[in-house]
């Protein structure tokens, strides 16, 4: 296996371009997702989706602007990949997790068990679509196209130990230059996903960006759910067993 | 885990991207998924109630258990191919076994299920093979009450926090409304002389229902709110009226016919209901940000953020 790779998006350089949206829609040859003017920021692509794999956030505060590009944290415990059932979603060589469109059968599970909201079933072909980290520039020795094309640097791409340390040094920097707000989304390994493969560095809150505060890889739990419905099953077996001898004539 | 604070979190300020959805609410449809999960619970409790009858010797009313079984996995079936598409759709998801996907798992227990039901009645209708197909009504009691129960955990397994949060009730929940949908239609379709488990079933099956619904919508707190709310809430509500009154009626219609329809009748539609307000109230929860940031919020304020899984 190759050594696990993936984004660092420092936001605080992030001018709000989306040079990366377009180039990932150039390169994927991802359709077009709507153009809505939501009356509520600049934002017109809104959220990530089935044809919407960057997205760039743009948070207007009271005099300033945060602006954020979202992608697919490419977890290390994916729950959309856990949770499909016809194992189209697989991790590559890369540590990523891509969908394999071809594989894939339109049963939408992988949709509200992604903890951050990321993958989306496409209308008109009815298939989970979402960031791929570029696999096929991968496997090709390139970077992704979304950090090729960015740019301030804001989407840098590297093997993931590099990146971290990237991180932490950028973040001291910002701290010593006064900028205290600044802090690291996704890159730990001990959070609720076990770390991502896309991390990013916030100036607020994870919210503010409509990211989860603290996200948890919904399988986690399975196995205590399991359970309780092992539990309410031997419950069903065991009221239909009354109902007969209750009324046994 | 932690027990959820019991009052209600105020109108706090909580901070989200323009009201916008963190999570994706779950794309299934109307009438598709309600109707699967109620013929797929149904046709779980039917089966385990054909075993019984069976094993005790109540011929008639397990005819008409081995009966609705079958007709349940089939109807349901459909609206689950509906659901995907194409019926390709559904045979794909057999060439896998995934324990980590309740989708998996749920598409073995429901050809496992129809088949075993499949066998039971083309027993009973042609009368041959009759070992084979007693033997099948009997295993149709195993395949039935995972049936009956593994939707909700096909439900709880996802990030939507209506359904994620109340993944110890919707079990429960499922097999009681399970237990009183079979008993409303077997006590319709069975002879009156042998539909008294078919009656008792309703009523127990409605009261567990009753009281499942309640736990969760109390245990929950904040994220139990959207089974309170708006759409969601009517059907709940309407459901319980339903249930209870068709629950306490079966208690009392002995022989008689006409209240036996009324409260076969009424426990199906609050079973019904049940279904479309829990599908509702999930995508209520996955829609509004305030469901998937204050939890999460206040875990990490507490100073207990979640960990690594497996830990
Ligand atoms: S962010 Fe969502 S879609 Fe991306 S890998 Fe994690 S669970 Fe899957
Ligand atoms: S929609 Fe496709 S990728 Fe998602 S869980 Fe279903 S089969 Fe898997």
């Amino acid at each position: 296996m190759a050594e696990r790779v993936g984004f660092f998006t420092d936001t605080s350089i992030c001018i709000g371009c989306k040079a990366c949206e377009v180039a990932c829609k150039e390169w994927n040859d991802v359709p077009d997702d709507g153009f809505v003017f939501r009356a509520t920021s600049y934002d017109n692509t809104g959220a990530l989706g089935a044809s919407t794999w960057r997205h760039v956030a743009f948070v207007e505060q009271d005099g300033r602007w945060l602006m954020m590009s979202d992608v697919c944290k490419h977890c290390t415990h994916a729950a959309c990949l856990d949770v499909c059932p016809t194992g189209a979603l697989f991790r590559t060589e890369f540590d990523t997790v891509v969908v394999q469109s071809d594989v894939c059968n339109g049963c939408g599970y992988c949709v509200p068990a992604c903890p951050y909201g990321v993958i989306d079933r496409r209308q008109d072909d009815g298939r989970a679509w979402k960031c791929t980290l570029c696999y096929d520039r991968l496997r090709g020795g390139m970077e992704p196209a979304c950090a090729k094309a960015c740019p301030t640097k804001s989407i840098q791409f590297g093997p993931l130990d590099e990146l971290r340390e990237r991180a932490e040094a950028r973040v001291e920097r910002l701290h010593a230059e006064g900028v205290t707000e600044a802090r690291l989304y996704g890159e730990s390994p001990d959070n609720g996903v076990g770390g991502t493969g896309a991390f990013f560095l916030l100036l607020d809150e994870p919210e503010t960006y409509g990211l989860p505060p603290d996200p948890v890889v919904t399988t986690r739990d399975l196995p205590a759910m399991w359970r309780w419905a092992g539990g309410a099953a031997l419950a069903l077996a065991a009221g239909v067993a009354a109902c007969f001898v209750r009324t046994r004539t | 885990m932690p027990r959820r604070r019991d009052e209600m979190v105020p109108d706090a300020e909580f901070r989200s991207y323009y009201g916008q959805p963190v999570v994706k609410r779950p794309i299934w449809h109307e009438p598709h998924m309600p109707a699967y999960l109620y013929l797929g619970g149904l046709s779980g409790a039917a089966g385990a109630m054909a075993a019984a009858a069976r094993l005790t010797g109540r011929d008639r009313l397990e005819l008409a258990a081995r009966m609705a079984a079958f007709a349940g996995a089939g109807a349901g079936t459909v609206f689950l191919v509906a659901e995907l598409g194409r019926p390709m759709r559904f045979l794909n998801m057999l060439r896998v076994f995934k324990f980590t996907s309740p989708m998996s798992v749920g598409s073995w227990t429901l050809a496992a299920h129809s088949g075993l039901t499949g066998i039971a009645v083309g027993s009973a209708v042609t009368g041959l093979l009759p070992l084979a197909g007693g033997t099948a009504s009997v295993a149709s009691g195993l395949s039935g009450v995972a049936m009956a129960t593994y939707t909700a955990v096909l439900l709880a397994d996802t990030a939507v926090p209506a359904w994620h949060e109340g993944r110890r009730e919707l079990p429960f929940l499922f097999s009681g409304s399970a237990l009183a949908s079979a008993g409303a239609a077997l006590m319709l379709t069975t002879p009156r002389a042998q539909a008294a488990p078919a009656r008792a079933a309703a009523a127990a099956g409605a009261m567990a229902e009753i009281v499942a619904g309640g736990l969760l919508e109390r245990r929950l707190g904040l994220v139990g709110e959207p089974y309170r709310r708006g759409r969601a809430g009517r059907l709940m509500r309407a459901s319980r009226v339903l249930t209870l009154g068709g629950g306490l009626l079966a208690t009392v219609a002995g022989r008689s016919r006409a209240l036996t329809a009324l409260s076969g009748l009424a426990i199906t539609a609050g079973a019904l209901c049940t279904r479309f307000g829990v599908l509702e109230a999930g995508r209520a929860s996955a829609e509004d940000p305030r469901y998937t940031v204050v939890p999460q919020r206040e875990r990490v304020d507490a100073g207990r953020p979640a960990s690594v899984p497996g830990r």
